[in-house]
């Protein structure tokens, strides 16, 4: 194993880019169309759910969908979190955040998470809902807008990713919301995603795409030497400048049982950031909802 | 307290259908609602004088002498101490002093038994008004209770325990031991009992000088109603609108025997309120207040339904961190939040926040320095909500560094907030609560520091500890009243505290540095303000005197009590955050 990994790794500085590259004009179209896919699942899956399904068979149908519409491979297989699963209320092992047999009730909020691959490009996307009317789940998405102007602004200002972090959880703070991406595992807000090459995947290990895993596993190994991380977290690995690259960012909040996210790429560049698309559902809510501020170009 | 006067007292009697003379006395004016009260055991009409003298301004007020007990004649037999009789004499005596109008019913103890297979006649839709309850179950309910108690698998073995440990003396009634205690000291011991036991107040009337017959007598009560069916089996129901009055700390009847007695009766509101048993005697104006308070909404056309009252919850400091986390976490429950902050925008908030979760909630700006301001507040929810439920005194400041750095105008801007926010929050919701009578809980937030000596923070310390024993003289003083008070002990939990810390003698550089790497600190710990509030909930809940939440509080607290020397040494240590370039305190020297 360990002899694998000092392999890969010298395998990874060759192939893989320096920190600093982004992704070519063609690589972002395809991203889009893969991150356009995935929304539009979700939002297809999230119309068809009723009262009694669980996030078990909203997550089959997912994948289904997926699969039909050429899906090779999964950063990670979908996710389904419903009621105060949303907020990952009483999760302590990571084996809480696989698809339960808990069933949508009326009024309750949901959270579909699904990170497909066609040929190399990912998505990876979250989408907030409730079935029928939830006014807190309508207030935290409202609220959820600052924080996507926030993070592109603050990475525009080239500020450390740990002071960005802090910069999320103070405003989370003031807003009265429990910063919900602490509880995924290594607490990150975003993580690295790398264009692969083409090619069906290899299989899974848990729930993540084993082609992907190895190519976290790299960066990591590469970004301890380069004094960054894939991983966006509040602690000191941290505490670097943005890294250019495609970023999955998910800022994801809690109001007691009722937790909402979003989650999408972000383009960082050496001089400037953006979000790969601002044609997104959330996006859209916003601005029908007369919220302007939502960190559009 | 002085002799009631009695010369406004109108005494009668009335004949009962098996032909037997109760003593009848009516006091205040005819016109008003007529309030029947029905005594219990071993007493006579005397239990209610200083309720019934309370009463008397605005109700006509009647009490009688139940058969066999005071100036009434006592039934030839056990027989005609039968519930039948003793339903159909409240009836009698009903029809006697108002004909034609509907009566509110006031029961006690063994009063309260009758009264509810009264109101549970068919008789009552037209007799009884409404009916205010206290310390006597329903028989029916009860044997019905303990029925579905003792069935295989209930598994509420704990509730039947304790209730049959409070039941002992029915059992007793049935051999002859109480009749000779009675008759040998008991009656002459009785009445400084009671008053110890509980505060009664005790006069020459109550107890009076026919106790001991009294009490003889009136055995024959629990041995021809009790021990053997155990209550009608069949359904029994009322649309009377009821008042259950539920004291805290009584020593006969559990607040457990009556849940589910809204299946008899459901037009029910239950107040759960402070002192024991002899409500009538221990705390004659609450009860007289809650009486007539249910009289007059009954009176004015409303159902109890809409008397009954949401929590009301108050939390100081709401506007962020474990404050606003209580908050929600009440909010979550469907009470009513009132949120105090200093910053009145940053309260807003927190009560918009409580209404998407289904509550109902108000904001106040508060400084919990300004002891005026706090006795306002107060009386405001005094006025628009009566006694609150649940007071979390939170509000709370941060400060760091060495005792010989700490001026005198540090140690009064801390203690102002941390101590006195507390004593002045306790004292004036306190006594907003004793005097509404029902029970409560004050649950104050102390700190880990409260018990961990430490030389990085003297002046915080001192003021949790202070607030640790306040609350531990305050829950032993309002033990009697029904209100719980607490303390919660959280540790580093991850709020704005850390960055809103002063660290005393530190540079403006030094301040920022130090308030950033602890804040970072506390978030390492992952204890959220989430935790913290469920702890008040579970202090509230089971009524605990101290919760400490982080592992780090569990542990501070076993060292203190445990191993005090250990305690010691740490307390030695320099736990201030380092301030990365910045000079080291003290390296001047």
């Amino acid at each position: 194993m360990a002899q694998s990994l000092v392999v890969n790794t010298s395998t990874a500085q060759t192939r893989s880019r320096p920190p600093g590259a982004v992704p070519s004009a063609a690589d972002l179209d395809r991203f889009r169309a893969v991150q356009d896919l995935a929304y539009e699942g979700a939002q297809a899956i999230a119309a068809g759910l009723q009262a009694g399904d669980t996030e078990r068979d909203a997550v089959k149908r997912l994948k289904r969908w997926l699969v039909e519409r050429d899906v090779d491979d999964w950063f990670h297989v979908p996710f389904a979190w419903f009621g105060d699963r949303t907020a990952f209320r009483g999760f302590k092992v990571p084996l809480q955040f696989l698809p339960s047999g808990r069933r949508l009730e009326e009024g309750m909020a949901f959270i579909l998470d699904c990170a497909p691959v066609i040929a190399g490009a990912t998505a990876d996307i979250g989408f907030a809902g409730s079935l029928g009317e939830n006014a807190a789940l309508d207030q935290v998405m409202d609220d959820l807008a600052a924080y996507r102007s926030l993070i592109v602004e603050q990475v525009r200002e080239r500020r450390s990713f740990r002071s960005i972090y802090e910069s999320v959880d103070a405003l989370a703070a003031q807003q009265g919301y429990a910063n919900r991406h602490h509880a995924y595992p290594g607490h990150v807000l975003a993580h690295e995603v790398k264009p692969l090459g083409a090619g069906p995947g290899i299989g899974r290990v848990g729930p993540f795409g084993r082609r992907h895993l190895r190519s976290l596993a790299r960066s990591v190994l590469v970004g301890q030497r380069q004094a960054w991380s894939p991983l966006w977290s509040g602690d000191r690995r941290s505490d670097h400048p943005p890294v250019p690259g495609l970023w999955a960012v998910e800022p994801h909040l809690g109001l007691r049982g009722v937790g909402a996210k979003f989650e999408e790429l972000l383009v960082i560049a050496d001089d400037d950031a953006y979000w790969l698309s601002d044609d997104l559902p959330h996006v859209r809510r916003w601005r029908e909802r007369g919220i302007t501020e939502v960190g559009a170009r | 307290m002085s002799a009631p006067d009695r010369s406004t007292v109108r005494e009668r009697t009335v004949r009962t259908a098996d032909g037997l003379d109760v003593a009848v006395q009516e006091l205040g004016a005819d016109g008003a609602p007529t309030v029947l009260l029905v005594h219990g055991y071993p007493d006579t009409h005397a239990v209610w004088d200083l309720v019934a003298e309370r009463l008397a301004r605005d109700h006509h007020v009647v009490t009688y002498d139940v058969r066999g007990a005071g100036a009434s004649d006592a039934p030839a037999d056990r027989d005609g101490y039968r519930m039948e009789h003793l339903v159909s004499d409240v009836f009698a005596v009903a029809d006697a002093v108002a004909p034609g109008r509907p009566i509110h019913l006031v029961g006690h103890d063994w009063g309260s038994i009758q009264s509810w297979a009264a109101v549970t006649d068919p008789r009552a839709a037209a007799r009884i008004a409404s009916y205010t309850s206290m310390s006597g179950p329903s028989l029916d309910h009860a044997g019905a209770w303990f029925r579905s108690h003792l069935r295989p698998g209930g598994g509420r073995w704990t509730a039947l325990r304790r209730q049959a440990v409070r039941s002992w003396y029915i059992a007793a009634f049935h051999t002859p031991v109480p009749a000779l205690a009675w008759r040998n000291g008991l009656a002459r011991a009785w009445p400084q009992m009671v008053a110890r036991a509980e505060g009664a107040d005790v006069d020459d009337r109550w107890p009076g000088p026919t106790l001991a017959a009294d009490a003889v007598r009136g055995i024959e009560l629990y041995r021809a109603n009790m021990g053997g069916g155990g209550g009608r089996r069949v359904a029994v129901h009322t649309d009377v609108p009821v008042q259950l009055l539920v004291p805290a700390g009584d020593s006969y009847v559990t607040p457990a025997l009556l849940d589910g007695i809204e299946a008899i009766a459901p037009t029910l509101v239950r107040r759960e309120v402070g002192g024991g048993h002899w409500q009538p005697r221990s705390r004659p104006d609450q009860l007289a207040r809650l009486i007539a308070e249910h009289v007059s909404a009954v009176e004015a056309g409303q159902r109890p339904a809409s008397l009954t009252r949401r929590p009301v919850i108050v939390v100081t400091g709401a506007g962020s961190g474990i404050g606003r986390s209580v908050c929600l976490a009440f909010a979550e429950r469907g009470a009513h939040i009132v949120v105090s902050d200093l910053r009145a925008d940053t309260a807003d908030r927190t009560a918009e926040l409580c209404r998407l979760l289904g509550a109902t909630a108000e904001a106040h700006a508060l400084d919990v320095t300004d002891a005026e301001a706090v006795d306002a507040f107060a009386a405001k929810v005094g006025a628009d909500h009566g006694g609150p439920t649940v007071v979390v005194n939170n509000a709370g400041l941060g400060m760091a560094g060495s005792f010989l750095a700490t001026t005198d105008d540090d140690w009064r801007q801390l203690l102002d907030v941390n101590l006195w926010g507390v004593i002045r929050g306790s004292r004036a919701f306190g006594r907003l609560m004793v005097d509404h009578g029902e029970t409560g809980h004050i649950v104050n937030i102390a700190s880990a520091a409260a018990f961990t000596p430490s030389r990085t923070l003297p002046a915080y310390a001192t003021s949790k500890s202070a607030v640790l024993m306040l609350t531990e003289c305050l829950r032993a003083e309002l033990a009697g009243e029904g209100i719980g008070v607490s303390a919660i002990c959280p540790g580093f939990v991850d709020t704005g505290i850390a960055t809103a810390t002063r660290y005393v003698g530190a540079t403006a550089a030094e301040q920022d540095a130090k308030r950033q790497s602890a804040d970072r600190l506390y978030k390492r710990r992952r204890v959220t303000p989430d935790a913290v509030a469920d702890a008040v909930l579970r202090a509230v809940d089971r009524d605990l005197p101290l919760v400490t939440v982080a592992a780090e509080a569990k542990a501070g607290r076993f060292t203190s009590r445990f191993a005090p020397r250990v305690a010691r040494a740490i307390a030695k240590i320099d736990l201030s955050p380092p301030t990365r370039g910045a000079k080291p305190e003290g390296a001047d020297r």
